[in-house]
């Protein structure tokens, strides 16, 4: 097991290299001149325009631009933003609120989803089931920032419940955003679940557990829960990426200070170092959580084995 | 339909019966229509007796019994009429929670697949600790503590290594094993074992057989034996049941149904199995196929393919083959069969 975290561990290098060579490539290529858009209407004298160019590396071809880069992230140094202010000091401050949105929203979308999908998955073609059926298929149709609308209208303006945007009321300006931004996922959680629950309802060992005597709820939430899991935690693992990337819709739209509105920004001014340290960090968590899932994956189910 | 199997006292099995199936009646409402899984069949079990019911795969024999576990898919399968009574009382009518505590400590079920029907996510001790924390409230130290003690009495080896093993990690015949622990952990008084060896090597078999053998003599359980090998059914039973299409066509204690069946289908049946009179000659397999339970043939279910069918001209009043259903009947002492020329054929 060690063995295979220090091997999984090892493992991220190549693709924390291969990232950011990708999205570094991809700021790089973008049209337009970031120092022009900086300057706004009022241009710079050529040689203001030049020392930001060099001071930047800007003139470098792209590939020492990248190892420039990638030497002072050795470092530790992620460089800083056109208005001086460094990339690690964004990204500390702004993760600890992605992160609160991103936990919560997960929260939501295993807790509501599975208990969906049990519920449906239990007794196909029911009422709740056709319910979780057509409800999930509304969520997976309607794109992000239309749920986001929405959810701002009704629980934000008419019933007033919910903050509309921003951060000013604490843990519950987080609520809103961490639904929309569960939305989609807590849709394929239900219907994942309800699939693996029917299954697994049929497999034999079920049986055994009503020859057992054992109490319905039992039945269900123990022994065919347990081995319906298996599935959603793998697609979960996957998801919390996605949801970090899909943080950068919400965060947009609710106005949220967190890291995925400030890739939104630094896309809109251009400013690489930014956004290949942000999306430098969604990828790490991203492999982090993946190695988590496996390990979890073996926990759950003992057959899997690591060694 | 609905005679009593009366049956003499063979086995030393004492008392009053502590199973009784009437007339019980399964259909599986499929969307490709009714199959009629089970037709009315009634049988009994005393303590300490082993009743076998064989027959061929789709004759209904685990369908019945999976009935009285209350362990049908339903839907869509659904139990249409009979009763099935544990000391007097019918389980059909009783409240579920009722059923539930018959389940486990009155009526334990041995599956086929252990593999498959043991759950592979919690340890083997896990599971048969369940009955006890489940049924008397255990804590998990004592269950854990009672599931090594029955893992001993099957004979798993290092039971107190392998108590937190998983199903995978066992041999087919070990996992057979901890089924059987975990279905005689509260001392059933019934254990039905339904085709208990069929997924295992034959030297396994025989040890499992006679691990059931020993323990029904410990405990005085009675067994129901759902099988379609006959050797098992000689070596183990005493009285048998044998099943075709949902029905019971004969029945009676072992010596004498094997020795002289008295329906064409049992007959069939022997005389497809290898025997030692029968060496260097050829078997001769029951012609045709089991008929579908969707479509059961008219009359008697076995006409197709019975050898001595008498239709038409050639049947006597009210006994054509293909159009009356033959009652199961005493053909002789102590002996049902459902065959409406069962004294021509076989003789008195």
């Amino acid at each position: 097991m060690g063995r295979y975290i220090a091997r999984r561990l090892l493992m991220t290098i190549p693709v924390l290299i291969g990232a950011t060579l990708l999205i570094f490539t991809i700021v790089y290529a973008l049209p337009g001149d970031p120092v022009r858009a900086l300057a706004g209407d009022r241009p710079l004298t050529p040689a203001a325009q030049a020392a930001i160019r060099d001071e930047y590396n800007l003139n470098d071809p792209l590939l020492i631009q990248y190892l420039k880069y990638l030497g002072g992230l050795l470092q530790g140094d992620l460089g800083q933003d056109f208005s001086g202010r460094p990339v690690s000091e964004t990204i500390t401050q702004r993760l600890p609120i992605t992160v609160r949105l991103a936990v919560l929203a997960v929260v939501i979308e295993v807790i509501i989803g599975v208990i969906a999908g049990v519920l449906a998955g239990i007794r196909r073609n029911s009422y709740m089931d056709n319910l979780v059926l057509v409800s999930t298929t509304l969520v997976v149709s309607i794109p992000v920032f239309v749920l986001a609308f929405l959810a701002q209208y009704v629980f934000g303006l008419r019933f007033g419940w919910f903050p509309i945007a921003g951060l000013s009321e604490g843990f519950r300006s987080y609520i809103l955003p961490a639904f929309v931004l569960a939305a989609l996922s807590l849709a394929y959680v239900a219907r994942l679940t309800r699939t693996s629950i029917a299954e697994n309802l049929r497999q034999d060992y079920v049986r055994t557990a009503k020859a057992k005597g054992l109490k319905p709820s039992v039945v269900v939430g123990k022994h065919t829960l347990r081995n319906s899991l298996i599935p959603v935690v793998t697609f979960v693992g996957a998801d919390l990426a996605s949801l970090m990337a899909g943080a950068i819709v919400t965060e947009t739209v609710f106005n949220i200070p967190g890291l995925g509105r400030a890739v939104f920004e630094s896309v809109q001014r251009q400013e690489g170092f930014v956004i290949v340290g942000i999306v430098t960090v969604f990828v790490f968590f991203y492999i982090t959580f993946n190695l988590v899932v496996d390990i979890l994956y073996a926990v759950i189910d003992p057959r899997i084995r690591y060694d | 339909m609905s005679q009593t199997l009366t049956t003499p006292d063979i086995s030393g099995a004492a008392g009053a019966p502590v199973l009784e199936v009437n007339d019980l009646h399964v259909e599986f409402r499929t969307p490709h229509g009714l199959v009629r899984a089970v037709n009315g069949i009634t049988y009994s079990v005393r303590p300490g007796e082993t009743l076998a019911i064989l027959g061929e795969s789709g004759s209904g024999k685990s369908v019945s019994v999976q009935a009285v576990m209350g362990i049908l898919d339903s839907p869509p399968g659904f139990v249409t009429g009979g009763s099935i009574l544990f000391h007097g009382q019918d389980m059909l009518t009783m409240p579920a929670a009722q059923q539930r505590v018959i389940r486990g400590p009155g009526i334990a079920m041995v599956f086929q697949d252990a593999l498959s029907s043991l759950n592979p996510v919690f340890s083997v001790g896990h599971q048969i600790g369940e009955m006890y924390r489940a049924h008397q409230g255990a804590s998990r130290r004592e269950a854990k503590a009672k599931a090594i003690e029955l893992m001993e009495r099957v004979r798993i080896p290092a039971a107190r290594e392998r108590v937190n093993d998983y199903p995978h990690q066992f041999s087919g015949g070990m996992r057979q094993r901890v089924m059987i622990a975990m279905a005689l952990a509260l001392d059933p008084e019934i254990l039905i074992a339904d085709e208990p060896t069929t997924a295992l090597d034959v030297t396994v078999q025989a040890q499992i057989m006679e691990l059931l053998n020993d323990l029904q003599r410990d405990t005085g359980m009675g067994l129901i034996l759902i099988t379609h090998d006959l050797g098992v059914v000689n070596e183990v039973a005493d009285r048998v049941a044998v099943m075709y299409a949902g029905k019971i066509v004969e029945s009676g204690t072992i010596d004498e149904v094997f020795t002289a069946p008295t329906h064409p289908y049992t007959a069939g049946l022997m005389s497809s199995v290898p025997q030692a009179e029968t060496k260097g000659t050829r078997l001769q397999p029951i012609k045709g196929q089991p008929p579908n339970l969707a479509a059961i043939p008219p009359g008697c279910s076995f006409h197709p393919r019975c050898p001595h069918a008498r239709i038409g001209s050639a049947a006597a009043a009210d006994q054509d083959c293909a159009g009356d259903v033959p009652e199961l009947r005493e053909v002789r002492p102590a002996r049902m069969a459902a065959c409406h020329y069962s004294e021509e054929i076989f003789g008195e």
